[in-house]
């Protein structure tokens, strides 16, 4: 490992003052190379949404008519109004515009915009998504750092061994689960919690709703958490028995700090870093299992909307929540990359 | 080098067994791979088995066996199902289902991941790029979302969920395979092969391939897992093939009889109970596989 | 009274079937201004000596014998206490600046992290009291707002010096400070060490693997091997005339700059040191001594006298002192 000295300092001379730092460039092209790439992967996703439904079996037309008397005009006429008469490149073209002015198109099973349809149910999904996992990237980091800074004891093993099964149980059917013992009135405690949607019927409004909400919050996330959390912590486990080795952990000791403050102090941080990435890249998954919790619990949100569009097939919804969920995965990515040279100077210069 | 071919072969061989015996032994140091190997084991000669204590009949819609929804009794130790039969001839059953969709996607999806990443490793340059390219972005998509959409477009049958399973799972495979390989190229006697002639095919079957196996293999054990809970989240969801009978079908059926909320938890916790048992057991090998291969993660497990 | 007074210091690591015994042994002491160098290869157990002082060691590592820093018992000294005389009354410069600081902190934060621990100055004069530090190693003040990654090696090792002169102890323990330096910056921070430790009287132990550092910079020089001091006496003179053949081959092994007769004169030795949980029968040396008897086998030398306060543990020393 050769001496090489960084800019402004000349041994044995002292150190020049620091030049002017032409980073601003650097972090501006760094951005821009970002965000066009997350564009173009937005592009590709857009692509993809319209093709992937368009091979889905079933007439639309027909679906929606389904039990209805109608007409073979009026059959046609439902058609051309949702241009599905058109050749398949023209209705790309209108797609892609659309897209382009957030204009979603028009659902067929509920005959509203759905963006409308949209906007009403994004926030149930950003409550699940967003509390579950903040709980269970708490519950991880924590528990991960603890089995790794008592790795081999009793406490480690037990946790690491309860991540592991976690990892490995379905979580439908642990939300099934939770709903047969906590919920239904006929487990060990009944009705403790309700079975499913968001809100009671019959709340007051203002802190009301919010307790009502809450309550029926509880075993989604609680499904949630409990199937998410283990990733975390294997892999906060994992950065903390990476960092455990270090030499600089052996410098802190030797300043005389607390076993507890090496741990938090030094290698924390440093452990932090793989695993706030990793955890940000992992969002795909949530969303997974989004949709599925929403099913499970009925709760009213983007999920259980896509599930149900599918069988329609409501195109336009379907595919424009495809697109939504993609795109939520790539700005996760973006904030991931833009955020971890906040957190590693390593990486700044 | 003067020796015979017969006998360097043998040397080959005996040279392959020591290192068999060699990471038998090491994966034998760890007891949770161990218990999930033989859990495997169990339920894969269960799952084989099936047809020969359990008649067809006592599976047929119709010509049920019991009385619905009946709990866990002398005759059928896990109660029946809405149809009467018995619960624990379903699970039984089930396994063949989802241990065959569990291995076949995995299977789709390493060998997709292998050949991308292998190819993306050793040609570099403009195909990897795009290669790369290409696995990012799949990388990007929500993988059951994904999931979900394919086996909603194609029509419904087991084969469906394989593909739909296998095309969203390759990308993480690809990206370490390709890792293994640009390590694997890196070493000297890659160059000496190509110095004496060998060209891609040879260099990448003969040479590559077999040292990026044990990557492969870990990563297989670990994707059947999840290959397996996934076929669970969509045959619950109705997107598997109508009359196949599988744990998340039976759990499907379970919801849709109301068993949830009248509390038959005969009907609800045994099939949840083999996928998460099945799904534990290959996690545990595949760990104890990444162990063998990498020892340095065996000293922190 | 000495600063450092070490006694019979024994160090074994639990491993699998049994223990490794790193040091076996050791004794020295060291008087407050004066600098005492340990010399080796890898393996022989001067950093485990250096780790040990201040209880540093893993858990599997299991120490007898004594340790007296400044009269105190270390290995029998309680937590607290412990944590107290940690680098106030005895500090560590590690080698490998890279890794021996912390990558995502700034360095004027680590500098200032045992001040504020052990109190050596209130809070508010830390910024100063950092800056001043830094300007004793030779460094621009500014620099306390850089990272580890933005100096060079030279320069992350005068940090290093500068963190371990903080809380102002009285005793400096180098670990390998020069290696991985440039020689040009070998010798910078080599002088700096000198300065700032012979000024201010502080008692310093120098380990190096690098002998002709050690010669340059401490008044006495001890030599180990398979964790035991096979020779010990002032610098200059264990340099020039090494009683133990290792000694002699160590000094051997760096030519002396215009002797042209030591540019051509056979070096190095053969073989390996010894595996610590595996040592040879007799004296740990004889395996690779050049000039080892049949009696090496059998007897396991301690350290004999020589004139001029000086000591080997060769027998072959005690025959010809004997004389």
């Amino acid at each position: 490992m050769t001496d090489t000295p960084t800019a402004g300092a000349a041994p044995p001379a002292p150190d020049a003052a620091p030049g002017a730092r032409p980073r601003a460039g650097r972090v501006l092209r760094y951005l821009g190379g970002r965000l066009l790439t997350a564009a173009v992967s937005l592009a590709a996703v857009m692509v993809t949404s319209f093709f992937l439904f368009r091979i889905l079996p079933g007439d639309p037309v027909a679906a929606m008519t389904e039990g209805r008397e109608v007409s073979v005009e009026q059959m046609e006429a439902l058609r051309r109004e949702f241009g599905l008469d058109q050749p398949l490149w023209r209705q790309f073209l209108d797609y892609c515009a659309g897209m382009l002015r957030l204009d979603l198109g028009v659902s067929y099973e509920f005959h509203r915009p759905v963006a409308e349809l949209v906007a009403e149910r994004i926030g149930p999904t950003v409550l699940l998504a967003g509390t579950g996992t903040l709980i269970a990237a708490a519950l991880g980091l924590v528990l991960g750092t603890r089995a790794a800074w008592r790795r081999g004891s009793l406490g480690d093993r037990v946790n690491s061994s309860v991540a592991l099964l976690l990892w490995s149980v379905p979580s439908f059917w642990l939300g099934l689960l939770l709903i047969v013992v906590l919920a239904s009135g006929t487990g060990w405690l009944p009705g403790l919690f309700p079975t499913s949607g968001m809100m009671s019927a019959d709340t007051a409004g203002g802190l009301d709703t919010a307790i009502d909400v809450a309550h029926h919050m509880v075993l989604p996330v609680a499904t949630m958490v409990a199937v998410v959390y283990a990733q975390y912590l294997m892999i906060m486990r994992s950065s903390v028995l990476d960092e455990m080795g270090s030499d600089y952990l052996t410098t802190a000791r030797a300043k005389g700090l607390r076993d507890d403050l090496v741990l938090r102090r030094h290698a924390v941080p440093n452990a932090l870093l793989p695993t706030v990435t990793l955890i940000f890249l992992n969002l795909g998954r949530v969303f997974g299992g989004v949709i599925l919790i929403e099913t499970v619990f009925a709760w009213p949100g983007l999920g259980s909307l896509f599930y149900s569009g599918l069988k329609v097939p409501d195109l336009p919804l379907v595919q424009a929540l495809f697109v939504i969920f993609a795109s939520a995965v790539i700005i996760m990515n973006l904030l991931a990359d833009l955020v971890y040279p906040l957190l590693d100077p390593r990486v700044r210069t | 080098m003067s020796a015979p071919a017969a006998s360097r072969r043998a040397v080959v061989r005996a040279r392959r067994r020591a290192a068999l015996q060699k990471y038998a032994r090491s994966y034998a140091e760890n007891r949770a791979g161990l218990f999930g190997l033989a859990a495997l084991v169990l339920a894969v000669l269960v799952a084989v088995a099936a047809p020969l204590f359990i008649p067809a009949e006592a599976l047929s819609v119709t010509g049920a066996p019991g009385e619905r929804f009946e709990p866990p009794g002398a005759q059928f130790p896990l109660g029946t199902d809405t149809y009467g039969r018995s619960v624990l001839d379903l699970v039984i059953w089930g396994a063949r289902i989802s241990l065959t969709v569990g291995f076949l996607a995995a299977f789709v999806s390493v060998a997709l991941g292998t050949v991308i990443g292998v190819i993306a490793g050793h040609f570099g340059g403009l195909a990897s790029n795009v290669l790369m390219r290409i696995t990012d972005w799949f990388l990007v998509l929500p993988a059951l979302v994904m999931a979900i959409a394919l086996a909603a477009v194609l029509e419904r049958s087991t084969l469906t969920i394989i593909i739909a399973i296998g095309v969203t799972s390759w990308p993480s495979t690809a990206r370490i395979v390709r890792a293994q390989t640009l390590s694997v190229e890196a070493r000297p006697y890659i160059e000496r092969a190509r110095a004496l002639g060998g060209g891609h095919l040879h260099v990448m079957l003969r040479h590559v391939l077999p040292n990026v196996m044990p990557v492969v293999i870990a990563q297989t054990t670990l994707l059947v897992a999840e290959a397996i809970v996934m076929e669970s989240t969509l045959s619950f969801l109705g997107l598997g093939s109508p009359g196949a009978i599988s744990w998340g079908g039976i759990l499907q059926d379970a919801r849709n009889a109301g068993a949830i909320s009248s509390g038959m938890w005969w009907y609800m916790v045994p099939p949840g109970l083999a996928i998460a048992l099945v799904a534990l057991s290959f996690t545990l090998c595949g760990r104890a596989l990444e162990g063998v291969f990498n020892p340095r993660l065996r000293e922190r497990r | 009274m000495t600063l450092l007074e070490v006694e019979d210091l024994t160090v074994s690591y639990r491993i699998a079937g049994g223990e490794a015994p790193a040091v076996r042994g050791v004794s020295f002491s060291l008087a407050p201004g004066s600098k005492l160098g340990v010399a080796g290869e890898s393996g022989c157990g001067k950093s485990t000596v250096a780790l040990a002082l201040l209880r540093l060691l893993p858990k599997t590592a299991r120490i007898g014998g004594s340790i007296r820093v400044d009269g105190e018992d270390v290995i029998g000294m309680r937590w607290g206490r412990l944590r107290a005389v940690r680098w106030a009354g005895a500090s560590i410069v590690f080698q490998g600046a890279m890794h021996s600081l912390n990558a995502v902190r700034r360095v004027g934060d680590q500098i200032a992290e045992p001040i504020l621990l052990h109190g050596t100055a209130p809070r508010s004069e830390v910024p100063e009291r950092v800056g001043t530090l830094l300007e004793r190693v030779g460094l621009p003040r500014w620099r306390s707002r850089s990272y580890p990654h933005e100096l060079s090696g030279g320069q992350r090792q005068r940090v290093m010096i500068a963190m371990a002169l903080a809380c102002e102890p009285k005793l400096i323990v180098a670990d390998e400070p020069t290696t991985a330096l440039d020689v040009m910056i070998q010798a910078q921070i080599l002088r700096l060490i000198d300065e700032l430790v012979g000024g201010q009287g502080i008692g310093m132990l120098m380990i190096s693997h690098d002998l002709a550092v050690l010669a340059d910079t401490c008044d006495r020089l001890a030599v180990m091997y398979a964790g035991r001091i096979v020779e010990e006496g002032p610098a200059a003179a264990v340099v020039a005339d090494a009683r133990h053949p290792y000694g002699a081959a160590l000094s051997a092994a760096f030519p002396k700059i215009g002797d042209p007769a030591s540019r051509r004169a056979p070096r190095g030795l053969p073989g390996d040191p010894p595996d610590p949980a595996d040592l040879p029968q007799g004296c740990s040396f004889r395996p690779r001594c050049p000039v080892a008897e049949e009696r090496c086998a059998e007897v396991d030398p301690v350290l004999y006298p020589v004139p001029g306060g000086r000591s080997a543990a060769c027998v072959k020393v005690r025959a010809e002192e004997a004389v």
